[in-house]
């Protein structure tokens, strides 16, 4: 979360509310969407850590409300974040853990745990191919959140059939 | 797929008594032989359609998902068990019987998309329906709807050799639904294409599977069978599950727990 609201900020000062509604236009549906107080703690640790700077702006009808701005600190951490590498796929999988180590303490049947996991990632898959049929084609952004998620998916299963074919 | 197109063609009348699957198999084996080496590659296989299901079959290759559609299809015997298409047993059909049968009731698409190369795309749809019995007139309307719901209408001209593999697979699928056969057999019918096409086949895959049109398909494309109705799972040439896809309820706010879900 820290990321995505330092780069926000970096195009213009914004107060909290702000900041969900640009994350939830941009991103669409198929993102998360990002519980404000989590964005208000958010914000409240960027600026103890100086990445931002805060300033209460006076409103007429309704309470202050408070603004953010990135700091020069802050705009060097964004820039570090996006000149780094991001994380590459998962090596650690809860599922694999499980279904090696649950057979062995004798607590489950493996071909039984390949099934109901495969029956689960069908069931996420029908559920991300409706939603992608519902999402404006114009919309790139949210449409290729959704396609990334169904090719993440879809190589969990092709690694089930390997699993399958290797461990029963 | 409307009613009137249906009766149309000749479909013959006589139906088993109460039974209601479309398909159904019992304790089905296939063995291959060859220089004395003999290969189980069906080993007693149960399984029930009942009309107008979807049914994917996935599994790790060699698994014998193939071979299981090859013997439904009757393009290779069976060596054990019992086929039952319709109510009739058809596991004992000759040759020709098969071949009958097909042209009636069952559409086929392959990997291999054995399209007439000296025939145009239209005709090449047009002839699984000509073939039942459907005047001319009815092929051709069956012909530019699914070209056109397939994104292909304007190749219908053409010789299918100067297709690229996803159009050649398109049509295939096109011709497979042409006859509005009782059941569709297909293998892996996404399997050449790019996702701008998969998508123009998934949606034709539901639009027909829900105007009625039952389908077997083998694939190992998550997004396809996440479509149907069940999912059998085979391992070994035999069934290790056989399960119903019941969607995820989705909540109000969208499915950012799903991507959350997805870690």
């Amino acid at each position: 979360m820290r990321q995505p609201l330092l780069a926000l900020l970096a195009k213009e000062p914004a107060h909290g509310y702000e900041l969900k509604l640009a994350l939830e236009q941009t991103f669409g549906q198929a993102y998360p969407s990002p519980n404000i107080g989590q964005i208000y703690v958010t914000l409240k640790r960027l600026e103890q850590d100086g990445l931002v700077r805060s300033e209460d702006v006076e409103q007429t009808t309704r309470p202050n409300k408070r603004v953010y701005e990135l700091t020069a600190s802050g705009r060097q951490a964004l820039r570090a974040w996006v000149e780094g590498p991001s994380e590459g796929p998962r090596v650690r999988d809860e599922f694999f853990i499980k279904l090696i180590l649950a057979p062995m303490a004798g607590l489950a049947d493996r071909m039984e745990l390949m099934n109901s996991q495969r029956r689960h990632y069908l069931r996420i898959m029908r559920n991300l191919i409706e939603l992608l049929g519902d999402t404006d084609p114009a919309d790139t952004t949210a449409r290729l959140l959704i396609e990334g998620a169904v090719l993440h998916l879809q190589a969990d299963l092709d690694w089930l059939e390997r699993c399958q074919e290797e461990l029963v | 797929m409307s009613r009137s197109a249906r009766k149309g063609l000749p479909w013959p009348a006589q139906r088993g008594p109460a039974d209601t699957a479309l398909l159904r198999t019992a304790g089905l084996v296939k063995v291959y032989r060859a220089d004395g080496v003999a290969v189980e590659a069906i080993r007693g296989v149960d399984i029930e359609l009942a009309v107008g299901e979807f049914v994917a079959v996935m599994g790790p290759s060699g698994s014998g998902k193939s071979t299981l559609l090859h013997v439904l299809g009757g393009l290779e015997p069976a060596t054990g068990g019992e086929i039952w298409l319709r109510g009739e047993r058809v596991d004992g059909l000759s040759t020709a019987g098969w071949a009958i049968l097909r042209r009636r009731h069952v559409g086929f698409v392959f990997q291999f998309f054995n399209l007439l190369s000296n025939m145009t795309v239209a005709d090449n749809v047009e002839l699984p329906a000509l073939l039942a019995g459907a005047t001319p007139r009815q092929a051709r309307k069956r012909r530019e709807e699914l070209l056109a719901e397939l994104g292909i209408a304007e190749k219908a001209g053409a010789s299918p050799a100067r297709l690229s593999g996803g159009e050649q697979q398109r049509v295939a699928l096109a011709r497979a639904l042409a006859n509005e056969p009782s059941l569709l057999l297909a293998d892996e019918p996404t399997g050449n294409l790019d996702s701008t096409n998969t998508r123009d086949v998934l949606r034709l895959l539901r639009r027909a599977h829900a105007s009625g049109q039952t389908i077997l398909m083998v694939t190992h494309d998550a997004r396809v069978a996440s479509l149907a109705d069940r999912v059998i799972n085979l391992f070994d040439g035999m069934v290790a599950d056989d399960t119903r896809i019941v969607p995820i309820p989705r909540r109000v706010n969208g499915v950012g727990d799903i991507m959350e879900l997805r870690g």
